[in-house]
């Protein structure tokens, strides 16, 4: 029985994606520009309502604005929009009045919704809440209000991928496709074969967003001519890397991209079943992703002879459930597949032989969002943006002590000076770059001097790193690099399966050799000393091993943060081992408590708190720390009333 | 207890293997945790041993095995909150709460939990507590978000 809802959808998917009613093209106009809001009749108040929104504290702003209206008989429609990517300014509100332009606010908390909405509805802009207004060729422009199209961190960006995200409904797949939506999967059902897709894949350049870089088409057509019965599309969204959010993003700004990618891509290989895997802890995505894929059924763009075409598509969400190994490929199947997370050796290759057995490809969230617009316009016109080797545009996620927080999307062949310095305002505070974190995990930390490297798979390998997944983390001067490759030694380690030995007790020794050299030694003489030495010898030995010998991704790429660190920061090992200095006072079990004589009046609370009798003196008498004793807790500088103890 | 777990077994159509995962997922969802009990009658109901299941549970990080406390604490360590000082934050939450990550408070109020990275590197550091999210904490600041929980608690 078909609802009246799915009935609706249908004659929208009838009228517009298959041309039904011919000659009647200004009427169908006129329904879609009203769905992508080109006329408003009331106010329109858009909330972003991505995890980061509400992480900032989008659901509080939410309520109060439909509070306010409430209260103020104010006819408005509230709609829950993904994320725009500009982070540092969530939760984000924009507001649209009839025949204006939509402008946007920063960091509208709940008690800023009064004033705000005080002001905007009476056409007045509040200045200090205001980001910019979108560029809109028939509304009315707001005066003295920056475009935000020309402001420098929009500026650079070509957003393809991220298009709709932070405009669109995510929960309405009406609005994808008033804005052009599911066309190219209706092109690609009604005028491509397999083969045709393939082609028109590899001839874009596109190639696999997840890292490793391998041209999609290519692999499509692996899957594609390997006779098998069955076949499976996995889209993976397994993004674990800690720094990078894109695929969040777009789950969370516009799935119905996604599907339609997804669509296309199983259509390609000819799968009748595709999986999207999701982290399990991004349930704001997981929730998105399922209503959106539940409309897609409803409108028959997935399902059974989607449109007519004899072609039929089962799509189904998996939870990840919070192993980072997953992302290899091998591992993703096995965890579909219901078992432990873990890979085995290649080939063969998925597209040979992977889940249950069958052909399978797996291509990265972002990969595949890429497809529909590679569809719409034609290869060439993707191919003409990029490098050489490497073609269209990447997202990047900038974090840390960065000015500017969130996701840009810029063409290859972007410096990063121009993505970290222009894009996202370079670093906090005015302080020194000191290192560049591309990759997560598996990649490396580059140098300042590195800003120059342009943003391209090869030219990010020759610099000592990859293009990852698209997370950028920067540091400055108050960055331990030492305590970077510890962190990231840790990671592997507790993410390691435990399958092959290089990877499971090699990060484990990584890590512990990184560890003694930031802890404190009890004392510094004989045995400890040695070992110490000895472990920092062969740490650079032990990483070429389990690069070298590892099972799958992970453990080859593991010693990658360390090696990298110790390739550009090796100033600071040395540092930390023959000084036992950091300079950036991070590692805190190196600092050095020393009494200022001059200031200590032998109040005594010092040494009455320390717990391992390392301060001496008598009352009313300067006090003295003596060094061996002393573990670094730190509780005698916490209780000094006179200042007098001082860190080194 | 039991009735429950075959009903969420059950509305998953036509079990196999492959449905280990959300049945584990469901259960979870729905227990707070993962008990004795469920873990065998998930095994019985694909026909797999109980220390199967057990040992694709233990080896995801998602599964518990002991009920979590009123007041779930996840502090979020991926590469950016760890630049922003994330580091400080987990040992000031151990420090104040006196368990470690993955343990619960005796009285059962609290539980504290590492997540590698929650997606909104962005606002690092982030922390969260059941439903409601922090962000740009210190760990000076912790002291007060935990005495409000326990305020909360004393008033119920």
């Amino acid at each position: 029985m078909t609802t009246t809802s799915e009935n609706k959808l249908r004659e929208l998917t009838d009228y517009v994606l298959l041309n039904a009613a011919p000659g009647q093209d200004i009427l169908r106009e006129d329904a879609l520009s009203i769905l992508r809001r080109d006329t408003v009749d009331r106010p329109v108040i858009y909330v972003g309502s991505g995890t980061c929104g509400m992480i900032a504290g989008a659901t509080a702003t939410l309520k109060a604005i439909h509070q306010y209206l409430e209260e103020k008989h104010i006819d408005a429609e509230v709609v829950e929009v993904g994320c725009i990517g500009l982070c540092i300014h969530e939760p984000m509100v924009d507001v649209q009045l009839p025949g204006r332009r939509r402008i946007a606010f920063s960091r509208i908390t709940e008690n800023k919704v009064e004033p705000l909405l005080d002001d905007i509805l009476n056409y007045t802009v509040p200045s200090s809440y205001v980001i910019g207004q979108y560029s809109h060729p028939h509304h009315q422009a707001w005066d003295g209000v920056k475009l935000l199209a020309e402001m420098p961190y929009f500026r650079l960006q070509n957003r393809l991928v991220l298009k709709n995200c932070g405009i669109i409904n995510p929960y309405s797949i009406e609005e994808y496709i008033a804005r052009g939506g599911y066309r190219s999967l209706v092109r690609v059902l009604r005028n491509y074969s397999s083969d045709k897709v393939c082609d028109i894949v590899e001839e874009s350049g596109l190639r696999g967003r997840g890292g490793g870089g391998f041209p999609t088409g290519r692999k499509w057509k692996t899957a594609l001519n390997t006779a098998d019965e069955e076949r499976y599309l996995i889209c993976n969204g397994d993004e674990s890397d800690p720094g990078a959010f894109m695929d969040r993003a777009l789950f969370e700004g516009d799935p119905h991209k996604l599907i339609e990618g997804t669509a296309i891509a199983a259509y390609a290989i000819n799968a009748k079943k595709a999986f999207i895997y999701v982290r399990a802890e991004y349930a704001i995505a997981v929730e998105r992703l399922q209503a959106a894929i539940d409309q897609a059924y409803e409108a028959g763009l997935l399902g059974h002879n989607i449109l007519g075409s004899g072609y039929s598509l089962h799509l189904q969400v998996r939870k990840g459930a919070g192993a980072f190994v997953c992302g290899e490929e091998t591992a993703l199947i096995s965890s579909i597949e219901g078992k432990r997370g873990m890979p085995r050796p290649k080939p063969p290759f998925p597209a040979w032989r992977g889940l249950f057995g069958k052909p399978t490809i797996i291509n990265n969230v972002e990969t595949l969002a890429n497809i529909p617009a590679i569809i719409e316009h034609g290869p060439s016109w993707f191919s003409s943006m990029g490098t050489a080797g490497s073609k269209g545009t990447k997202v990047f996620a900038l974090a840390g002590k960065i000015s500017v927080t969130g996701l840009a999307e810029v063409n290859m062949g972007t410096s990063l000076k121009d993505l970290i310095y222009i894009i996202a305002g370079g670093v906090k505070e005015g302080k020194r770059l000191k290192a560049i974190q591309l990759g997560g995990p598996s990649g490396s930390c580059l140098p300042e001097k590195s800003l120059d490297v342009i943003i391209d798979y090869e030219a990010l390998r020759e610099a000592g790193t990859i293009m990852g997944s698209g997370g950028l983390v920067i540091m400055d001067e108050d960055t331990c690099m030492v305590d970077i490759a510890k962190f990231f030694a840790d990671f592997l380690q507790r993410e390691s399966c435990g399958k092959c030995i290089p990877c499971r007790e090699g990060t484990r020794r990584m890590h512990e050799i990184l560890e003694n050299i930031t802890k404190r030694p009890m004392n510094e003489s004989g045995h400890e000393t040695l070992e110490r030495f000895k472990g920092v010898m062969q740490l650079e030995n032990l990483a070429d091993v389990i690069k070298d010998t590892s099972l799958c991704g992970l453990g080859q790429t593991a010693p990658n943060p360390l090696l990298s660190a110790l390739k550009y920061f090796r100033e600071e090992f040395e540092e930390h081992i023959f000084d036992r200095k950091c300079r950036a006072g991070v590692c805190k079990d190196l600092k050095v408590y020393t009494i200022d004589v001059e200031k200590c009046t032998g109040c005594t609370a010092c040494a009455k708190k320390c717990p391992t009798t390392a301060i001496i003196g008598s009352p009313r008498v300067p006090h003295f720390i003596i060094e061996d004793k002393c573990i670094g807790c730190g509780i005698c500088f916490d209780v000094c009333k006179f200042v007098a103890v001082l860190v080194k | 207890m039991a009735d429950r777990i075959d009903e969420i077994i059950k509305k998953h159509l036509n079990v196999q293997r492959d449905s280990l995962l959300p049945l584990l997922q469901d259960i979870q969802n729905d227990q707070g945790y993962l008990s004795e009990e469920s873990i065998t009658r998930i095994a019985a109901s694909l026909g797999l041993s109980a220390s199967q299941v057990y040992g694709v549970a233990t080896f995801y990080d998602q599964f518990r095995f002991e009920p979590r406390g009123r007041f779930h604490i996840q502090i979020c360590h991926g590469t950016a909150c760890h630049i922003n000082n994330s580091a400080r934050i987990i040992q000031e939450a151990e420090r104040l709460l006196k368990i470690k990550p993955g343990q619960t408070t005796r009285d059962g109020t609290f539980s504290l939990e590492i997540v590698n990275c929650m997606g909104a590197c962005g606002l690092s550091p982030v922390m969260a507590i059941n439903d409601s999210y922090y962000h740009g904490i210190a760990a000076e600041d912790l002291k007060e978000i935990i005495e409000n929980c326990k305020v909360k608690i004393s008033r119920l």
